[in-house]
């Protein structure tokens, strides 16, 4: 079975900054699909890239794991990455992992690309 | 404090897959129980989340990612003196048995990918005690999460009576 398939990550470019955007639950069945997403566009080296979780409902360590691996690389090649739109049971992940000073966390996607 | 773990017959009583597929099953299960138990939605949503974390660490480690082996996932309400007072969940599997005292979290200072989970689960729940099954084989993981504030008596009673399939566990 591939339940990986339910997940949908959409990309879009928006005033210079890539925005991916992944739906759904964000779990250890699901977060390979967000990693190789986040992989590709960062190969390309964009300035700027946002992921907007506003439709992800919930999100375990293995989320988490795919955003740190992520913003590693992001650090390691001048892209500034930023998040957006978490609720409140995904933010409440960032904070028992002590990682929301990790990251940089904004309201909405606008910020996101000024941020 | 009634039904201790491995004492009395569970609530529920359902066995698993070690495929990750099934773990938002297991997510709305456990999350759907503890709103009947009177927890918020965010308690729920942690108590789920911890239960996840346990499930995943079950079959990355214990199983080594391997899909058909069984996971058995018991659940009891705690109530004191017909008084709401939390959910204890037990989570079993057939894995190799490691010393309980090893499961440990690691240190949060060091920001890398990973091994989160048994830190998680021990910040989430007011317990999570690990444990050798009987017979040899495989590990018992005990959670148990107190309810945040008094319910009227008999509610967990009621409420679990209305939520709750009852399966009979099988001999092991």
């Amino acid at each position: 079975m591939g339940d990986t398939e339910i997940v949908s990550v959409n990309t879009e470019a928006h005033e210079g900054a890539v925005i991916v955007s992944p739906q759904g639950d964000v779990d250890m069945s699901r977060s390979p699909v967000l990693r190789q997403t986040l992989h590709d566009v960062q190969s390309r080296k964009p300035r700027r890239m946002v992921v907007n979780l506003e439709s992800v409902d919930y999100m375990d360590s293995s989320g988490l794991a795919t955003l740190v691996e992520a913003m590693r690389a992001a650090k390691s090649g001048d892209t500034k990455m930023v998040l957006c739109g978490m609720n409140d049971k995904v933010r409440a992940i960032f904070e028992i992992a002590r990682l929301h000073h990790f990251f940089t966390i904004v309201e909405s996607v606008d910020q996101a690309v000024s941020a | 404090m009634t039904a201790p773990a491995g004492q009395s017959r569970p609530h529920i009583r359902v066995e698993l897959l070690s495929n990750p597929i099934y773990l938002s099953g297991a997510r709305e299960l456990v999350g759907t129980v503890a709103k009947r138990l009177g927890f918020d939605d965010l308690d729920c949503s942690k108590i789920a989340l911890a239960v996840d974390e346990a499930l995943c660490n079950v079959i990355r480690h214990g199983y080594g990612r391997a899909l058909d082996r069984p996971i058995w996932i018991s659940i009891w309400p705690l109530e004191h003196d017909g008084a709401a007072e939390g959910i204890r969940i037990a989570i079993e599997d057939e894995a190799k048995q490691v010393d309980p005292s090893q499961m440990q979290g690691r240190s949060l200072t060091d920001i890398k990918p990973g091994g989160l989970g048994v830190h998680i689960i021990r910040e989430v729940m007011d317990e999570a005690t690990y444990e050798k099954r009987e017979g040899g084989v495989g590990m018992r993981l005990t959670l148990v999460k107190r309810a945040p504030r008094p319910s009227e008596p008999g509610v967990i009673t009621e409420a679990a009576s209305r939520a709750v399939q009852s399966t009979r566990p099988q001999a092991r």
